[in-house]
């Protein structure tokens, strides 16, 4: 099957100001993602980072400036519609207690009409996606399912009615590391495939640079450096990234390189 | 029990008349608490107003009430309906909101993201995960009701409690017993009844 080509994702000027708070949460933010591509936002907590990437579904009004989807304002289209094309996954991953796996999995299919021939073959579809064998997982409930496992399942989810963008907020966060590791690698190997553009939001700095195409640091609202990753350990932009990315460490560097280029070698 | 063995055809009409005026006063208190459950659900600062009235009014003895009602709406089936429906709000709002706000939020969050609507989220993530909890206080706002429905009996309603009352007037204990065993047996049949549903409910999630 060909994969729809992913949105590009422009953020212009984005600004995001709770009432009762001295400082936006996020800062006149402008950068742009390109169709396909996986960005990383890198930063702290309270760095705005989640809140940046809410804006794109609309989970977050914005104060001022805009988010384009292939140039297309997101504030000009139905919230609900928008976000049933966007995938989202989040850490507590919230898979639906009183459903089963396979219902889980078909939610936004179902919102928007399927047939059900058509999902159950998209069920099956994405469970061999993620590796889980779809006559053994089908109809568990979320219970019944490790931490590994639920991440998984959150993110066939999250893809299943295939949209163009991906949003995943510490999609891993909650998983120890072995897994995580498993499911970065799976997850790059997915994205890839289906060319979707995904905007991933983590603080695990080593995740970041793994996972990314480009990475977006952010502080305090703001951004600090939008770079490649090994751009970004060569020549940070501040002392905050560089200390961040650990780029005066000469065996981290060397470390990352090499596994950077195992995970990008074969694609 | 002697009286209900002799009498039971008039102890099953006496019976029958309280399930219905139970049952009656349950869905209207339903209808009522559920939008009532929601919104306070909803409004984290209203729920407290709105759980601390309804709390206040349940606090009120149920006869005190009901001489209320009987001067406002004169003797019969409606001011211990009225009543019913009053009390019944607390336990059932209570429990509305208890069910709701006790979701998972990392599910409702995902709801939302992932396209629901509003009216979605509350039909097909917020209500069946609530339901177990929003059961168990039908069941306890039933069994409440079953007893207070007897004072019925006092203010020319019908039900199990005109046994009660006409016992007492007419001297004849075995009246009052016949009145009381099969209120509370009712009681108990609903609760088990109940329980049931709600461990079904409970089951549902998984």
């Amino acid at each position: 099957m060909t994969a729809p080509a992913g949105a590009a994702i422009a953020f212009d000027g984005v600004t995001v100001a709770y009432p009762g708070s001295d400082r936006p949460a996020v800062a006149g933010v402008t950068f742009e993602a390109a169709a396909g591509e996986l960005v990383v936002l890198l930063g702290p907590s309270g760095c705005g980072k989640s809140t940046l990437l809410r804006t794109v579904n609309r989970l977050v009004d914005l104060s001022a400036g805009r988010v384009l989807l292939d140039g297309r304002d997101v504030a000009g289209v139905d919230a609900v519609e928008l976000r049933r094309s966007i995938g989202y996954a989040i850490q507590a991953v919230g898979l639906f207690a009183h459903m089963t796996v396979a219902e889980n999995i078909a939610v936004v299919p179902t919102l928007l009409g399927w047939p059900a021939a058509d999902i159950d073959r998209r069920v099956d579809e994405l469970l061999t996606l993620v590796r889980l064998e779809p006559a053994r997982y089908r109809h568990r409930r979320p219970r019944q399912l490790s931490g590994g496992e639920a991440q998984r399942v959150g993110v066939a989810r999250a893809i299943s009615a295939r949209p163009r963008v991906l949003l995943m907020d510490e999609p891993f966060g909650a998983v120890d590391a072995l897994v995580r590791a498993d499911l970065q690698r799976e997850l790059a190997r997915i994205v890839a495939e289906l060319g979707t553009t995904t905007l991933f939001v983590t603080h695990d700095v080593d995740e970041a640079l793994r996972l990314a195409d480009r990475v977006v640091v952010m502080r305090e609202g703001g951004i600090e450096q939008v770079a490649v990753p090994l751009d970004m350990l060569a020549s940070p932009a501040t002392p905050y990234v560089r200390e961040l990315v650990h780029a005066g460490d000469a065996v981290y560097r060397q470390y990352f390189e090499h596994v950077h280029s195992l995970l990008r070698g074969g694609a | 029990m002697t009286y209900i063995a002799s009498h039971f055809a008039h102890v099953a009409a006496l019976a029958a008349a309280h399930v219905e005026l139970v049952g009656a006063a349950l869905a209207v208190a339903l209808i009522v608490a559920i939008p009532v459950g929601i919104f306070a659900a909803r409004h984290a600062r209203a729920s407290a107003w709105i759980l601390g009235s309804l709390g206040a009014l349940y606090t009120i003895p149920s006869l005190a009430l009901l001489a209320v009602f009987v001067q406002l709406f004169g003797l019969g089936f409606v001011p211990i309906f009225v009543a019913l429906v009053l009390y019944g709000q607390f336990m059932l709002a209570r429990n509305i909101v208890a069910g709701i706000t006790g979701v998972d939020p990392a599910q409702v969050e995902a709801a939302h993201g992932l396209g629901m609507s509003n009216a979605q989220v509350l039909a097909r993530v917020e209500f069946p995960q609530a339901l177990p909890v929003v059961v168990g206080g039908v069941r306890i706002a039933a069994v409440a009701m079953i007893a207070i429905a007897t004072l019925g009996g006092y203010v020319g309603g019908s039900g199990l409690g005109v046994l009660i009352f006409n016992g007492l007037t007419l001297h004849q204990p075995s009246m009052i017993v016949a009145g009381s065993v099969a209120a509370s047996m009712l009681a108990i049949v609903v609760d088990g009844m109940l329980r049931l549903v709600e461990r079904r409910a409970r089951r549902a999630l998984g």
